[in-house]
C-alpha cells in the first residue's frame, strides 16, 4: 500500500472536514482495503466513518432509517427489518462470509467496486474503470460472470452486492453529506451504467459521504425473497441473483418489486419485467413472458450466455413462489 | 531437451526397461517385501489405533510454528515484482523510486543478484528438486508471465509492498505459443514420465473397437488446478557466520531442497540446512520455486537475514499447478460386457522446460482386462509457468475419463456399473503382466454397495425428485499405485527411558508423526510416549519425500533397517550373559522395552537392563532399507469403489453433494483416526475437481486470471457432506507394515462418481470439467 | 489509546497501513493467526473483535484502536486448551493445522450468533426466535472459514461436540 493518513470521525460533519475534500472514507475496510493491498486504490489519507451512524430508526411515515455505519449483521438481525423487509435480510446472509458481514458496513456495501478478474490485474490487463481508455480485456476474456444487461464497449463488468439488489427492488433513498451540503438520491439513480466512463461508478460527487439509507413504508416487501445462484453453496459472488416482492389479488399480479443482481454494472431494477407483471393472471406463463420482457435487451458475452436462461428460469421460479404457484 | 539430454533419457529408459525386466522375473526371495513384515502378524498393540494426531495440541492452540513465523534478529521483509508478458526480454526496469523509499534495503534484479545456476530438474538426479532449469535472476529474458524479475527487501512488510509497486517494468514481447490450439498446431511430442514413454500397445484396439458388439467413444477435458494449501509460501532464510544458509521453510522436500539450493548457489549440501517442522498443506505444491532462491540471493545480498511470503497472487504466478488435458476413451465390449479393445489416449499441456506431462493413462494401465488396449499421452508445449504434480498427478483427472466412460458402457449395455467393472476385474496387471500385490477391489465395491443403498438406485435417468431438486447416484473406481522411492534411512538412538527416531521426512497434515510413532513404538516395544519422531530437517538422515503418497513406505522401510542395524548391536552390548546372547536379528523380536527370542518370548531383557550392563546412556544404528524393487516385481496398487448421492436443481443447474461413501482397499490402516481424515480430504478435493475447481489461464495472454482465493472456488463447509470413509484392511504381504500410502486415492474416481451421479440425476452427461451450473441447464 | 489483545494491552502501530494481522504476528509475537489469503478470501485470519468474529487482514489495526481483539492463544494452551480445541484434536478436525485456529475462533463466535438468533441464509424462518443448530446451519454458518486438508466432517463433529449439540442433519 503507499502511505495513508488515518483519522477517525465521530460524527458526519467532522468526517467531512477531516477528509476535506481529499480522503477517501473507510467503513468497514472490508473492500477499500482489499483494493489497496491489490493497488487498485491508493488514498493519501482515510477517514474512518465506521463510528458514525450506527442506528435503525423507523421513520414517521413507517419506514426505516439505516445509518450509513450499521454492520451488515446488525441490519440482518434487525427484528422490524426480518419482518417487514425480509428481503434484506436474505440479502445480506446470502453475501460474503459471517466475518465479513459482521465488519462491513451498509454505506460500504453501496460503493463496493467490481470482482472482474482484468479489473483486479493490476499488473498484467487492461481495464478501463483503471485507466480510462486503456481497453477492457475482459471482452473476448474469462467473462462468465460479467454484465448481460446495461453494459458498454468500455466496460462489461457487474456490481458484486448483494444487498443493493434488495434496496434496488425497494426503491431506498440514499442520504449523502458533502462539501455542498447533505441531498438525497433516489437508489436507482446512485449506481451508474459504465457507458464511457466506467471509472465512476456512482452518482456521489466528490468528497459527498453516505449517511444513512433510507426504507419507504412498503407493505408489499413483507412477502418478499431473494434468491442468488452461484458456483458453490455458500461464500460466493452471485452468478444471477433475484430480489422480489409481491402481491396477488384474484389471481392476478397487483403490486410487484423485481431486482436482478449480476447481470449489470448495477444493481438492476427489472422495470420492463414489473410493467409486463402488474395487471397479468399469477402464473408461470406471465413470469416466464415478464422474464423474457427484461431480458429481451441482454446481450451475451462469450462465457456467460448462460445468464440469460438463468435469469429466465430464477425469475420464474422466485415469483412462482411467491405467488404460491408450482414448486 | 537438448539431443544430448534426449539420448541420456533414452538410455535411461532402455536401463530401466532392462532392469524392470529382470527384477519382475526374479525369484521372489531376492525382492524385499518377498516375507511379509513380522509387524503384519505381531504387534504391540499400537498399529491400527485411532491415535490422536501427537501435534493437534500444538496446532489448535496457535502454538504449530509455520516458516514464515520463525523470527530471526535484524531480519529483513522481502516482496516480488512479477513479468506480465510470457515471452520476451525486459526493456526497462526502473527500480529508482522503489529504492528511494525510506526503509527499502535493496531492490535485486538481474543486474545486481548473485550468480544463482539453474536448479538440477526433478528426477535428473536423486536429490534434483527444481520445477525446470530456467534461469533465476540472471538475465533479461522472460520465460513466463509471471516470473520474478526483482526482489524487494525492506525493513517492514509493508514497505516492501510498497516498494514493489513502484517499480516499473516494461517489456519487449516475442511471439509465444500460450493457446491450446496453437501448440497443438505446432506438433505433439510423445509424453514420458519417470524415463517410460506414456504408451502402451496390446494388439489392435483401433480394429477391435470397430468390431465391438458395444462401443463408447468419447472426449473428456479437464482444466488446469492450483493446489492452493492454505498456508502460502514462505521461507525465512539467513546465511549464517559458519557459511551455512540456513533456510526455514515449508516444503514437502527438505533434503532434495538443501541439495537443489546449494548446486544454485555453488554450495556442497551439508552447507545449506532446511527445516520444516509444520507444513501447512501440500498436495505436491510446496515443492521447490524460484522464490526459495530469490530469497536466499536476497538475503546474501542484503547480509541480513530474509524473510519471504509469497502473496497468494504471487502464488498462482510463481507455483505451477496441475496442467490441462484432452483425452479420448473409447471402449469395445461384448454382448457380456467384457471388454475387447481399451483405449486412452490424449493430449495435454506443459511449459516447455516443465519435466512433467500430466500422465492421465496410468491408472488405466492396471484397471481392467481388456483383449486389447491403447494408451497414449502426446503433450503439446505451452509458453507458461511450469506444470507441476498435484495430488493424484495421472490418476486425477485420468479416472475421471475412463470411469465416465465406463458408466457410459454400463448404460449402453444395459449392465449395472458395478457388476460391468467386476465382470472385467484382471486376474494379473493387464500390462506389465505382474502378479497384483493385493487386490481386493471386488471386496471394497460389495461393501461399499451395501452400505450405501446402491440397489435403491433406479438405472434410468430422472427417475427421482424432491422438490426442485433430482435426485441421482454414481459410483467409480479410484486406484493409486504403492510407492516407495529410493533413498530411505532412518536413525534410532535407544535410551533407557526409550527411542528417539530421526529421519528427514515431512509432516503437512497426513499425521506422518503420529502414525510413525505407532509403527515405531510396535516394532520397538515401547509405548508411544516413549517414541520421539523428529523429523523436517535436512541434516537428519534419509531422502524421503513426501509425496507419492510414498512417504509412510519410505519410514517404515527405513525404521526397518534401522531397528535391524540396533538389534545387532544390542546383542553385541548384550554380550554372551543375557538370556538372548548369540541370536540374530531375525531371531528376535521386541516387546516391553526389551528384546526376546521369537520362538521364546520368556527369553528376555530390557533394553535398560542391556545397556546399564554395557555401562551405556545409549546405543544407536543409522541404516537404509534395500532399493525398492518391489515395485518392479508386483504389480503394487490401492483402490477404491467411490458413490455419490447428488442434488442437481431443476430450474438453475446447482448441483449439491449430498451423500458421499469411499470403500479404499489400501493395505493395513495404521491409525484409523488420520487415515479417514486423509481419505476424506482427498475426496473433498475430488469434490472440487468435479464441481468447481479451474486455474483460469487468458490464453491470449498466458496468464492465470483468477489468483485468488475468492475467484478460484475451493469447496466450504456448505459443499461438503457427511463423508464416510471405510476400507477391506487387508495387509499388502509385500509392503512395511502391510501399508500401501493412502494420501492421495481419495481424489482419483471422485470426479466420475459426482459425474455419472449427475447424469443419473437428470440424464446428463457432461464430459467437461469442472461440471458448473452452466453446463446443466 | 490502545487494542486489547487477549486483555494486555498493546499500542497502535505508528504506521496505519499494518493489518491487525500483521500486528498481531509481526508486533505482538502472536503467530496463532494465520495468513492465507490477505484477501478476505479464506477466514483463516478470524480472530473475535469485541465478541465479534472478523477477518484481521482486512482489518487495519488502527481502526480497532480501544477494542477487545481475542484470539486463538487468549482461548487456551496446548496444557489446558479450550473445550473446542480439544474437541478438534479428537475428531481429528484437523490435518495441517493452518486453517484450524481461525476456524476455532470463528466457531467460538458463531455459537453465540447461533444462540442469539441470528438467522443465515439457509434459516428456514427468519421470525423464529430459536434456530435449530442443525449440521446445515452449522456448515453454512462455517463457510467463511476455507479448509484445503478437507478436514470439514471433523471441524462439524467438534463443534457439535464441544457445545453439546445434536447431531441433526
Amino acid at each position: 500500500m503507499t502511505p495513508f493518513t488515518y483519522a477517525r470521525a465521530d460524527a458526519a460533519e467532522q468526517a467531512l472536514e477531516l477528509a476535506g475534500g481529499g480522503a477517501r472514507f473507510l467503513g468497514g475496510g472490508t473492500n477499500l482495503i482489499d483494493l489497496m493491498r491489490e493497488r487498485i486504490e491508493a488514498p493519501a489519507a482515510l477517514v474512518d466513518v465506521s463510528g458514525i451512524g450506527r442506528t435503525i430508526e423507523e421513520t414517521a411515515d413507517g419506514g426505516l432509517l439505516i445509518g450509513a455505519g450499521v454492520r451488515n449483521t446488525d441490519l440482518a438481525e434487525h427484528p422490524l427489518v426480518r419482518t417487514r423487509y425480509p428481503l434484506v435480510t436474505r440479502a445480506i446472509v446470502a453475501g460474503a462470509s459471517a466475518q465479513i458481514r459482521n465488519m462491513a458496513t451498509v454505506g460500504g456495501n453501496l460503493l463496493q467496486r467490481t470482482r472482474c478478474t482484468y479489473f483486479y490485474d493490476v499488473e498484467g490487463s487492461r481495464c478501463n474503470k483503471r485507466v480510462p481508455g486503456e481497453g477492457c480485456d475482459a471482452q473476448g476474456g474469462f467473462n462468465r460472470i460479467h454484465a448481460i444487461l446495461g453494459a458498454s464497449e468500455a466496460c462489461v463488468a457487474t456490481h458484486p452486492s448483494d444487498l443493493c439488489v434488495a434496496l434496488a427492488a425497494l426503491d431506498a433513498t440514499v442520504h449523502v453529506e458533502g462539501p455542498q451540503g447533505a441531498r438525497e438520491i433516489a437508489f436507482g439513480d446512485f449506481h451508474l451504467l459504465p457507458g464511457d466512463t466506467p471509472k465512476r461508478e456512482t452518482a456521489l460527487a466528490p468528497g459527498e459521504l453516505v449517511t444513512a439509507i433510507e426504507l419507504p413504508p412498503l407493505p408489499v416487501a413483507a412477502h418478499s425473497r431473494y434468491r442468488k445462484v452461484r458456483d458453490r453453496a455458500s461464500y460466493a459472488f452471485a452468478l444471477i441473483s433475484v430480489a422480489a416482492a409481491l402481491r396477488v389479488e384474484d389471481g392476478r399480479v397487483a403490486e410487484v418489486r423485481l431486482a436482478l443482481g449480476g447481470v449489470a454494472h448495477r444493481p438492476w431494477r427489472a422495470h420492463a419485467a414489473e410493467a409486463a407483471l402488474v395487471g397479468a393472471a399469477a402464473n408461470e406463463a406471465s413470469f416466464l413472458a415478464a422474464a423474457d420482457a427484461e431480458l429481451s435487451a441482454a446481450v451475451p458475452l462469450r462465457d456467460n450466455g448462460f445468464k440469460i436462461d438463468l435469469a429466465r428460469r430464477t425469475i420464474a421460479a422466485v415469483l412462482s413462489d411467491l405467488s404460491g404457484v408450482g414448486a | 531437451m537438448s539431443i544430448l539430454d534426449n539420448a541420456k533419457s533414452r538410455a535411461q529408459g532402455l536401463a530401466m526397461a532392462a532392469l524392470t525386466k529382470a527384477v519382475a522375473l526374479a525369484p521372489d526371495k531376492w525382492i524385499p517385501g518377498s516375507t511379509p513384515d513380522p509387524l503384519i502378524r505381531k504387534q504391540n498393540g499400537h498399529v491400527g489405533k485411532p491415535l490422536s494426531r501427537l501435534d493437534g495440541p500444538l496446532k489448535v492452540a496457535g502454538q504449530a510454528r509455520f516458516s514464515a513465523e520463525v523470527a530471526l534478529p535484524n531480519m529483513a521483509y522481502a516482496a516480488i515484482v512479477h513479468a506480465d508478458t510470457p515471452k520476451g526480454r525486459i526493456a526497462s526496469l526502473d527500480t529508482a523510486a522503489a529504492e528511494a523509499v525510506p526503509g527499502v534495503v535493496l531492490v535485486m534484479t538481474h543486474r545486481n543478484a548473485p550468480r544463482m545456476n539453474p536448479m538440477p530438474v526433478f528426477m535428473s538426479a536423486a536429490k534434483a528438486a527444481g520445477p525446470d532449469a530456467l534461469p533465476i535472476l540472471q538475465d533479461d529474458r522472460i520465460h513466463w508471465s509471471g516470473q520474478p524479475v526483482a526482489v524487494v527487501v525492506a525493513e517492514t512488510q509493508e514497505i516492501a509492498d510498497e516498494a514493489a509497486g513502484l517499480i516499473a517494468a516494461t517489456f519487449k514481447e516475442e511471439p509465444a505459443v500460450t493457446a491450446f490450439a496453437a501448440a497443438r498446431a505446432k506438433g505433439t511430442q510423445q509424453g514420458s514420465f519417470m524415463a517410460q514413454p506414456l504408451r502402451n500397445e496390446i494388439g489392435d484396439a483401433e480394429k477391435t473397437l470397430a468390431a465391438a458388439h458395444f462401443r463408447i467413444d468419447a472426449r473428456y477435458t479437464t482444466p488446469r488446478h492450483n493446489h492452493n494449501a492454505i498456508e502460502l509460501h514462505a521461507l525465512t532464510c539467513e546465511w549464517q557466520d559458519d557459511g551455512v544458509l540456513r533456510i526455514h521453510d515449508t516444503t514437502q522436500m527438505v533434503a532434495q531442497e538443501a541439495w537443489t539450493i546449494g548446486r544454485v548457489f555453488g554450495l556442497s549440501e551439508d552447507k545449506v540446512v532446511v527445516t520444516s517442522p509444520f507444513v501447512g498443506g501440500g498436495f505436491g505444491g510446496k515443492g521447490l520455486w524460484q522464490h526459495q532462491a530469490c530469497a536466499a540471493a536476497a538475503a546474501k545480498l542484503a547480509k541480513r537475514p530474509v524473510r519471504l511470503m509469497l502473496s497468494r497472487e504471487s502464488v498462482y504466478r510463481i507455483v505451477g499447478g496441475r496442467a490441462p488435458t484432452d483425452q479420448r476413451v473409447a471402449l469395445g465390449a461384448t454382448a457380456e460386457g467384457k471388454l475387447t479393445a481399451l483405449i486412452h489416449t490424449g493430449l495435454t499441456a506443459k511449459s516447455p522446460a516443465s519435466p512433467m506431462p500430466e500422465p492421465f493413462i496410468l491408472p488405466t494401465r492396471s484397471a481392467y482386462a481388456a483383449e486389447t488396449m491403447l494408451l497414449d499421452v502426446k503433450t503439446v508445449e505451452i509458453e507458461s509457468l511450469s506444470n507441476t504434480f498435484m495430488r493424484a498427478p495421472g490418476e486425477a483427472v485420468g479416472t475421471f475419463a475412463l470411469e465416465c466412460a465406463i458408466d457410459e458402457l454400463a448404460e449402453v449395455a444395459g449392465i449395472d456399473p458395478i457388476e460391468l467393472r467386476l465382470r472385467n476385474e484382471p486376474e494379473k496387471d493387464p500390462v506389465s503382466g505382474l502378479p497384483f500385490s493385493g487386490r481386493h477391489l471386488d471386496a471394497a465395491y460389495r461393501m461399499a454397495a451395501e452400505k450405501f443403498g446402491w440397489d435403491r438406485r433406479s438405472p434410468t435417468p430422472r427417475a427421482q425428485r424432491e422438490g426442485e431438486w433430482w435426485v441421482g447416484m454414481g459410483c467409480a473406481t479410484g486406484t493409486y499405485p504403492y510407492y516407495r522411492m529410493p533413498g530411505g534411512a532412518a536413525r534410532i538412538t535407544l535410551t533407557a527411558e526409550g527411542a528417539k527416531i530421526d529421519i528427514a521426512a515431512h509432516e503437512m497434515g497426513m499425521g506422518t508423526a503420529t502414525a510413525a510413532t505407532q509403527v515405531a513404538a510396535d516394532r520397538l516395544g515401547l509405548s508411544p510416549e516413549a517414541i520421539a519422531f523428529n523429523y523436517g530437517d535436512s541434516t537428519l538422515p534419509g531422502t524421503v519425500m513426501a509425496g507419492g503418497s510414498q512417504q509412510t513406505a519410505s519410514i517404515g522401510a527405513s525404521i526397518v533397517a534401522a531397528h535391524r542395524a540396533l538389534v545387532a548391536e544390542l546383542v553385541k552390548l548384550a554380550g554372551n550373559d543375557s538370556p538372548i546372547a548369540g541370536a540374530k536379528p531375525d531371531e528376535l523380536s521386541c516387546r516391553d522395552a526389551g528384546l526376546c527370542r521369537a520362538d521364546d518370548e520368556a527369553a528376555y531383557e530390557s533394553y535398560a537392563s542391556i545397556l546399564a550392563r554395557a555401562n551405556r546412556p545409549s546405543v544407536s544404528a543409522e541404516a537404509s532399507p534395500p532399493l525398492p524393487l518391489e515395485m518392479m516385481h508386483w504389480s503394487m496398487h490401492s483402490h477404491a469403489a467411490m458413490f455419490a448421492e447428488v442434488r442437481v436443481n431443476a430450474v438453475t443447474g446447482e448441483v449439491r453433494v449430498s451423500r458421499f461413501l469411499g470403500s479404499f482397499d489400501c493395505g493395513r490402516i495404521l491409525n484409523p483416526k488420520t487415515a479417514a481424515s486423509q481419505f476424506r480430504g482427498g475426496i473433498i478435493m475430488g469434490l472440487g475437481l468435479a464441481l468447481m475447481e479451474e486455474t483460469q489461464f487468458d490464453e491470449r495472454k498466458g496468464r492465470v486470471m483468477n489468483a485468488s482465493l475468492a475467484e478460484y472456488h475451493l469447496p466450504v463447509h456448505l459443499d461438503v457432506p457427511d463423508i464416510e470413509v471405510i476400507w477391506t484392511d487387508i495387509p499388502d504381504p509385500h509392503t512395511p507394515m502391510g501399508a500401501r500410502g493412502i494420501g492421495e486415492i481419495g481424489i482419483t474416481g471422485t470426479g466420475a462418481a459426482v459425474a455419472n451421479a449427475i447424469y443419473n440425476a437428470i440424464g446428463k452427461r457432461v464430459r467437461d470439467l469442472p461440471i458448473t451450473l452452466d453446463k446443466l441447464l | 489509546m490502545a487494542l486489547i489483545v487477549n486483555g494486555i494491552e498493546a499500542p497502535p502501530p505508528a504506521d496505519p497501513r499494518v493489518s491487525l494481522l500483521d500486528f498481531l504476528r509481526e508486533h505482538r509475537g502472536l503467530t496463532g493467526t494465520k495468513v492465507g489469503c490477505n484477501q478476505g478470501a479464506c477466514g483463516a485470519c478470524t480472530v473475535i473483535v469485541d465478541g465479534r468474529r472478523v477477518l484481521s487482514c482486512l482489518t487495519l489495526a488502527v481502526q480497532v484502536d480501544g477494542l477487545e481483539v481475542t484470539t486463538i492463544e487468549g482461548l487456551g494452551t496446548p496444557g489446558s486448551l479450550h473445550p473446542l480445541q480439544a474437541a478438534f484434536v479428537e475428531h481429528d478436525g484437523l490435518q495441517c493445522g493452518y486453517c484450524t485456529p481461525g476456524q476455532i475462533c470463528s466457531a467460538v463466535a458463531m455459537i453465540e450468533e447461533l444462540r442469539r438468533g441470528l438467522p443465515s441464509n439457509v434459516t428456514a424462518d427468519l421470525t423464529a426466535g430459536t434456530i435449530a443448530a442443525t449440521r446445515e446451519e452449522l456448515r453454512e454458518r462455517m463457510s467463511g472459514n476455507l479448509c484445503r486438508c478437507g478436514a470439514h466432517n471433523g471441524i462439524i463433529a467438534a463443534i457439535e461436540d464441544a457445545f453439546g449439540l445434536e447431531n441433526a442433519a
